[in-house]
């Protein structure tokens, strides 16, 4: 599917095959077409060119039909301020037409299961960005979705609050629902997300399994360490220097498969000096570093 | 069409549980405002006219204060109130990821304009008949006016709203549109007196003039000919409005 907006385009053919009962992210930093992407797949926005089928119907001729099994949690909580987290989610609940006996007993459960009971019946403005962030996700549960999207579930939490939604997220994926969620934290993919699509100025540049594409792309290991162009150029013009490298200002990312090996490098070439530096695995933010084109390669 | 009552219902069920919470500061203000003009201009001014078509000057005034009380129910409802849900709060954004279609949405918020339009109108009315200012029975035949006016301007506000991305815009639709509809529509003085031959013919357009024509001729039980023109007037404008309020919602809520 792809969406133009004006002459603006926000997703550019962008064709993905999710999987039922997987996590999935769709990763990218800000502008990259992922609220749009996620947009589309409940039908609230319509694609310029292609389609998108959800539980095999075509979105834009039954909406009705699949968004009562899935449920999204937008970017910004949608909340009523002066209600409290049980009357939201009875508004919300009555959106789906669920009988309200049946509602209550839901309400209940959700309450419970999302750490809001201790004000359940407080009005939502008097509640910590945590508390509001767990009610917008309730109230995406409220008609146990099949499918849930959610769009950057855990930008601006605090990291007990990530914590605790990341734990949730395991919990409903073990139980089933197929989960699609956007995030830039790549973090955020690679611990939760059993396949990520990344995507950049609204194309997909790569898809797969976190492990997998990590270990596609990249070396296994990264040095990390701030030096300047001259630096770089006396450690790494001998033959056989490693030449999978990226430079942000003056932090230089060194990849390979021993990271020893070029800490040992740099070591020699400074004389002994005890430089700060940094060596960690490989991780999707490098990925995505690569994937974008920002790494520079050089052969030595 | 893609609308489905019990859907719309819900829409209109999330607006009565928020107003339940919030109707001392709602239901006030808007209610008094008729109540003070019929006082203050019906019994205050009132009182150095004479008579007026054949009635005192609170007689003339009320019915048409009836269908004011209308339009401004409708008008508060669909702007700033709709303008908040749609751009500021996103309410619309959170209902369509539910099964909730654009067109419930829009027919559940007409539903609930409708409905405050019916408290105001009605509770003015219900004043007015206490005051012995609606002649009973015979005044009864113009509440249905309530909700034909509230629709009208409901309509009117919500094609406005969806085409605006300023809320400060509304001082022009209030000051330019409603505001000059209350002064010039025949509320206040008989405007087939007032105004030359040649510029009756455009105060035909104005919106208001209909109902407040309608609900005189209702309680003064004087309808003649010019009744069925004002019905015409109301049956056509408002549901080609509607129509091109369902054509924008559908629009700027799917993009």
């Amino acid at each position: 599917m792809s969406k133009y907006f004006g002459a603006r385009a926000a997703v550019v053919d962008l064709d993905l095959k999710i999987p039922a009962g997987l996590c999935f992210a769709m990763l990218g930093p800000n502008g990259a077409g992922k609220t749009t992407g996620l947009r589309m797949i409940y039908g609230a926005a319509r694609p310029s060119a292609g389609s998108v089928r959800v539980f095999g119907l075509d979105v834009a001729r039954n909406p009705r039909a699949v968004r009562a099994r899935l449920g999204v949690t937008l970017q910004e909580n949608v909340l009523i301020e002066e209600l409290s987290p049980v009357e939201n989610l009875r508004v919300f609940g009555r959106y789906h037409r669920l009988p309200e006996k049946r509602l209550g007993a839901r309400v209940e459960e959700l309450i419970d299961w999302l750490d809001l009971r201790s004000h359940a019946e407080v009005p939502v403005a008097a509640l910590s960005g945590g508390f509001q962030r767990r009610l917008a996700i309730a109230l995406s549960l409220v008609n146990r979705p099949e499918l849930l999207l959610l769009d950057e579930p855990t930008t601006g939490l605090d990291p007990a609050a990530r914590q605790l939604l990341w734990a949730r997220i395991r919990e409903l994926r073990a139980a089933g629902t197929s989960i699609v969620l956007t995030t830039h934290y790549m973090e955020e993919a690679e611990r939760l997300c059993d396949r990520v699509a990344i995507l950049a100025r609204g194309r997909c540049v790569c898809e797969g399994a976190p492990r997998e594409l990590i270990a596609e792309r990249l070396p296994r290991e990264a040095v990390e360490v701030d030096c300047s162009a001259q630096d770089e150029r006396r450690w790494f013009t001998a033959p056989g220097s490693p030449d999978r490298r990226i430079r942000t200002g003056e932090r230089l990312i060194v990849y390979a498969e021993r990271a020893a090996e070029v800490i040992e490098r740099i070591r020699r070439s400074d004389g002994g000096e005890l430089r700060p530096l940094v060596a960690r695995p490989t991780n999707l933010e490098d990925v995505f570093l690569d994937a974008t084109g920002t790494v520079l390669r050089e052969s030595g | 069409m893609n609308l489905s009552l019990p859907y719309a219902w819900s829409v209109w069920r999330r607006n009565a549980t928020l107003y339940l919470r919030t109707w001392q500061w709602n239901l006030l203000p808007n209610f008094f405002e008729p109540v003070l003009y019929l006082t203050a201009i019906g019994i205050g001014l009132g009182a150095y006219v004479s008579r007026m078509d054949g009635q005192t000057y609170i007689e003339f005034l009320a019915p048409a204060l009836v269908c004011v009380a209308a339009m401004n129910g409708a008008s508060f409802e669909v702007t700033y109130n709709m303008f908040v849900r749609l751009n500021m709060r996103r309410t619309y954004d959170a209902m369509l990821t539910t099964p909730l279609s654009p067109d419930d949405v829009l027919a559940g918020e007409m539903l609930w304009a409708l409905t405050r339009v019916c408290l105001y109108g009605g509770g003015f009315f219900a004043v007015a008949a206490l005051f012995g200012l609606a002649p009973l029975p015979r005044s009864l035949a113009a509440v249905p006016l309530i909700p034909l006016t509230g629709l009208l301007f409901a309509a009117i506000g919500i094609v406005f709203t969806l085409h605006i991305v300023n809320i400060d815009l509304y001082s022009f639709y209030f000051t330019l549109f409603v505001t000059p509809l209350f002064l010039f529509s025949g509320v206040f003085f008989p405007l087939e007196e007032r105004l030359p031959a040649g510029w009756l013919w455009l105060a035909e357009a104005l919106p208001l003039l209909h109902p407040v024509r309608l609900a005189r001729a209702i309680f003064t039980g004087r309808l003649g000919w010019i009744a069925v023109w004002d019905l015409a007037y109301m049956a056509l404008v408002t549901p080609l409005l509607l129509g091109w309020a369902l054509r924008k919602a559908r629009r700027r809520l799917i993009a």
